[in-house]
């Protein structure tokens, strides 16, 4: 597809020359493999893409896309994303953070973010530990994670970051996997579409500091463990898709067999955030299965849309800012 | 009723203080708008409680307003006021210590009730133990003099008819200083007259009621008069700190042609700088009200690296928050001003009152070597000025600037000569559009004479290009571990920093007749009353040099051959001696220190004194 200026771009033009430093078999490699391949597709021009990050493995992220881009401090990238978006409407802003970066040290700035549904797409690269700072438990690591800094097991309960998210009040939530190109590429599709904050998890497996923690899903050809979400799809799985998911009366989801009544239709974009959260819930301990895809995606008012409309009305009501006007408001008196 | 005979002074001193519910703050800043308009010159020192409500009729709810007006060109509040209007036992409480003997106390004599007397901690009433004799005081019925004049407006609550008390005191006192009570009339029209026509009748009415008062009772005998001053011909207006330094910002956008972006997070007192420029939207003023200050800091960031006019405001504990996002402003070298309304103590401290503590932070407060420029308003209309330069110095050198203010320079406020726009200056910045390097854009290649590195904002085909906190390479930006390239980025950044001081005027030095052996050395906020101590003691016949810096970092070309020049130097601030450390550490000058911490401005007269001793102990 061509860009604003009419050329056609490959997923070469979003390499960059600076050589790639993050460990061999690092599930961040496939996850830039598929972000680079699929960025023509939107058609936007490099120039008009930024990509902001933390700090950590996966923020280095921007480093490797040849578009504008920063890689700033821990946790802050949706606050300077904020900042960014909100002066630039006119850009395509894409924040990357971590499990640590986005949950532990910049949750606040997350959950705001997203409850203020600026207009960018934030991509937190789970790998349920601290990379970068050498392996220690992260806020998703497991209860009970054994790590240099937790000899004796990890003792805080793990966020859910979709349940977080919705919570949150996101107006739109997906999940991909690290090596799944096809279905990470579906749900980037959708979350460039969307207007407002798109919130993606994305499963990366560190094989030096937390091998195989989504090994259940990365690895599933058969997809006995994944459970695609498609909206207006009946929600299914299996080697044969002979299992589903239906919703009990209280709101909680069990799993049944797809032949069963009563088999869920996903919506995503319910207004009440319930069924996406009740999906959130769904995972490889408690149901066999872990759902991959869109949970949610509704529209709100975009923070930064709004703050234009306001700045318009102003402009409209007071007419355009008049600063000798402005200086000489309020009382003044002549001293001759 | 015969008329009064008219005493002229030259300067009057007037404090309002009573119940936080009083409505004091309006009373002075009404008061204010008279004298401004009469052509006085003026200084005020509003003294708000913590305390948003705090119980009615304590100590710690009193609220104050300082008024300094005059027939000549003053520079503070005044010390001591000459005048005390009290409106209950705790505001005569809580300010008669400041009240010099012989000076007028004017209270409300219906609010002295028993139950407010204890409140206070009284255990006699002052009014009638003669514990006041020694000033001239005069006991007024406020409260019912206000009622009685106010029975025939309908709509009001006797409540409501109580509270407008505070406009009587204001007629009396309009009165008692031959001031026209129709800009307040005018002000209260404006504000009340459609929304709630009875109130403005019931405010209008005290405010009459107690302008006649004066003229038909025993108690005042003389009026007073003081007459305009000679202040540089032009077009004023009265203007606090926090107002002027909105108005700078505002000013700043349109002389540099960019949006101007506000993170911001509520603090006293700096909250009111982000409530101003939430109104002026038509200028394309983006505020954004943050979660956090660090998230404030961090969204003008983004903002700066989209090419807006990027400033975050807060005061101390917020300024703190920024430290680490203002390190990566360094590293990243976009502009951002950070403005920091200081105000007292560590930790919460006193937030409504000002001090000085925070120069040494803005300084050195971030890890590693991170310089960052620095400079000080002096006085509530100079914010408007020191706004204007911040902005100047960081769009130019691409640099986070701190901006310091403080509570006393935010509330204060005084006549503003309005500038013309001619005289400001140009701040448009030049964005990067081409490659710099043949075909290539090295984000990090130099100005030559600012070593301001090429702002390259999104959108600018060809010039893709990622910058973060890591270190980079010179100038080409990509990430470098490299020890001598380290060193010279540091170096650099340094250099850019430091070369701000051939950007900047010299320090100018006050000494009249040339032949001090004294000089002070003040920065910022204390300017009026250390300007007024020098006055004074030259007043007796001895001299003194004064000097004030309004850049601290860098300092001006010529600070350490002002220095040599003096025999002695003393360095007054609200604080425990943070520039002295820094000029006796870069100078190597003996200079001595004169500091308070008293969360209030520093006392001309006392400092004076002090500046006397040491001209005398030669
Ligand atoms: C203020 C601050 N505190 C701590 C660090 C150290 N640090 C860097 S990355 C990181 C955790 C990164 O974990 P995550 O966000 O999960 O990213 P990953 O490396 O796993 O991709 C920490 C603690 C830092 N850079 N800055
Ligand atoms: S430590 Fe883990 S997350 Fe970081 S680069 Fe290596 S493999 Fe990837
Ligand atoms: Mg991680």
């Amino acid at each position: 597809m061509s860009d604003d200026n009419g050329h056609t771009l490959t997923a070469k033009d979003f390499r960059t020359d600076q050589e790639v430093r993050w460990c061999p078999g690092c599930g961040d490699y496939a996850i830039l493999a598929a972000m680079q391949s699929f960025m023509p597709e939107l058609g936007i021009a490099r120039e008009n893409t930024v990509f902001v990050s933390g700090i950590g493995c996966a923020a280095r992220f921007p480093y490797y896309m040849n578009t504008y881009g920063m890689h700033s401090i821990h946790g802050r990238a949706p606050a300077i994303a904020t900042g960014l978006a909100t002066t630039r409407p006119d850009l395509s802003v894409w924040v990357v953070t971590g499990d640590g970066d986005a949950l532990s040290i910049g949750g606040n700035h997350l959950i705001h973010a997203l409850r203020r549904n600026i207009n960018f797409k934030i991509l937190l690269f789970n790998n349920r530990i601290y990379g970068l700072t050498k392996g220690q438990y992260s806020p998703t690591s497991e209860l009970g994670k054994v790590t240099k800094s937790t000899p004796m097991g990890s003792l805080d309960w793990p966020f859910n970051p979709i349940s977080l998210a919705i919570g949150a009040e996101a107006t739109f939530v997906g999940r991909a996997i690290d090596t799944d190109k096809k279905g990470m590429t579906e749900v980037l599709r959708a979350a460039a579409e969307h207007r407002g904050s798109a919130f993606v998890e994305i499963f990366q497996n560190c094989p030096i500091f937390n091998d195989d923690a989504f090994e259940f899903v990365r690895d599933d050809k058969e997809g006995v463990n994944r459970i695609a979400l498609h909206h207006g799809e009946p929600i299914t799985w299996g080697a044969d898709g002979e299992k589903a998911l239906r919703q009990l009366p209280d709101g909680t989801i069990e799993v049944c067999a797809a032949s069963e009544d009563g088999v869920l239709v996903h919506d995503s974009s319910h207004t009440e955030p319930s069924l996406a959260f009740a999906l959130s819930r769904v995972t490889q301990g408690t149901h066999g299965g872990t759902p991959v895809g869109v949970f949610r995606n509704v529209e709100r008012a975009v923070y930064d849309d709004l703050m234009a409309e306001q700045l318009r009305v102003a402009e409209k009501k007071r007419g355009k800012g008049d600063l000798a006007k402005l200086l000489h408001s309020g009382e003044t008196w002549v001293v001759s | 009723m015969g008329i009064k005979p008219v005493e002229q002074l030259s300067q009057v001193i007037v404090r309002f203080a009573g119940d936080s519910g009083d409505g004091m703050q309006l009373t002075g800043s009404q008061f204010t708008s008279e004298a401004a308009l009469l052509g006085n010159d003026i200084s005020t020192l509003p003294d708000f409680p913590a305390e948003i409500r705090a119980p009615a009729g304590s100590l710690p709810g009193v609220s104050g307003f300082q008024l300094h007006f005059a027939d000549h060109d003053i520079l503070t509040p005044g010390d001591a006021p000459n005048v005390l209007v009290a409106m209950n036992p705790a505001a005569l409480k809580t300010n008669l210590a400041d009240l010099p003997k012989g000076g007028t106390l004017i209270v409300d004599a219906d609010a002295f009730t028993d139950r407010n007397l204890q409140k206070a901690g009284y255990a006699q009433s002052p009014l009638e133990d003669g514990s006041l004799d020694e000033y001239q005081l005069h006991p007024v019925p406020l409260t019912t003099l206000t009622v009685g004049a106010l029975k025939d407006v309908e709509g009001v609550t006797p409540r409501e008819a109580e509270r407008s008390k505070n406009m009587f005191s204001l007629g009396l006192m309009s009165w008692l200083y031959g001031r026209s009570i129709d800009p307040t009339i005018a002000f209260l029209e404006e504000k009340f007259a459609a929304k709630r026509p009875e109130i403005y009748q019931a405010n209008v009415k005290a405010l009459q009621a107690g302008y006649a008062f004066g003229e038909t009772t025993e108690s005042f005998a003389v009026t007073y008069e003081v007459k305009p001053a000679k202040l540089t011909p032009g077009r004023y207006r009265n203007i606090t700190g926090n107002q002027a330094l909105s108005l700078g910002l505002v000013a700043s956008s349109r002389l540099s042609g960019l949006p101007l972006f506000l993170g911001a997070y509520p603090i006293t007192p700096a909250s009111s700088i982000l409530e101003e420029l939430a109104d002026y939207k038509e200028f394309g003023v983006r505020t954004f009200q943050a979660e956090d200050e660090i998230a404030a800091a961090g969204a003008a960031v983004g903002a700066a690296f989209g090419g807006a006019l990027a400033i975050t405001t807060s005061a101390g504990p917020g300024v703190v928050l920024k430290a680490e996002t203002v390190g990566l402003a360094i590293m990243l070298e976009l502009p951002l001003v950070i403005c920091d309304i200081q105000r007292a103590g560590p930790s919460t401290g006193m937030p409504t009152k000002p001090e000085q503590g925070d120069l040494l932070m803005v300084l050195y407060g971030r890890n590693s070597e991170s310089p960052v420029p620095v400079v000080a308003a002096r006085s509530p209309s100079d914010c408007f000025d020191a706004a204007i330069e911040a902005c100047r110095i960081a769009l130019k050198y691409r640099t986070p600037v701190y901006l310091l203010s403080d509570a006393y320079l935010a509330n204060g406020s005084e006549p503003w000569l309005l500038p013309e726009l001619e005289t400001l200056p140009d701040l448009t910045p030049t964005f990067a559009t081409e490659p710099n390097a043949g075909d290539e854009f090295l984000p990090y290649l130099r100005d030559e004479q600012t070593l301001a590195r090429p702002w390259a904002v999104p959108g600018t085909p060809g010039l893709e290009h990622r910058i973060g906190g890591l270190e980079k390479a010179d100038r080409t930006g990509n990430i470098s571990y490299d020890p001598d390239n380290h060193d010279l980025m540091t170096r650099l950044r340094a250099q850019k920093v430091a070369g701000i001081a051939s950007d900047i005027p010299e320090l100018e030095v006050d000494d009249p007749d040339g032949d001090a052996k004294v000089l002070v050395l003040g920065w910022g906020g204390t300017y009026g009353p250390v300007a007024a101590a020098a006055r004074r003691v030259r007043e007796r016949g001895k001299p003194v040099a004064h000097a004030h810096l309004r850049h601290l970092n860098p300092l001006p070309r010529n600070t350490g051959d002002v220095l040599r020049r003096y025999e002695k130097v003393l360095v007054p601030e609200m604080n425990l001696g943070q520039l002295l450390q820094l000029v006796r550490a870069q100078f190597l000058v003996d200079a001595a220190g004169y500091n308070q911490v008293r969360g209030v401005p520093l006392r001309a007269a006392e400092l004076a004194d002090a500046i006397e001793a040491l001209v005398d102990s030669e």
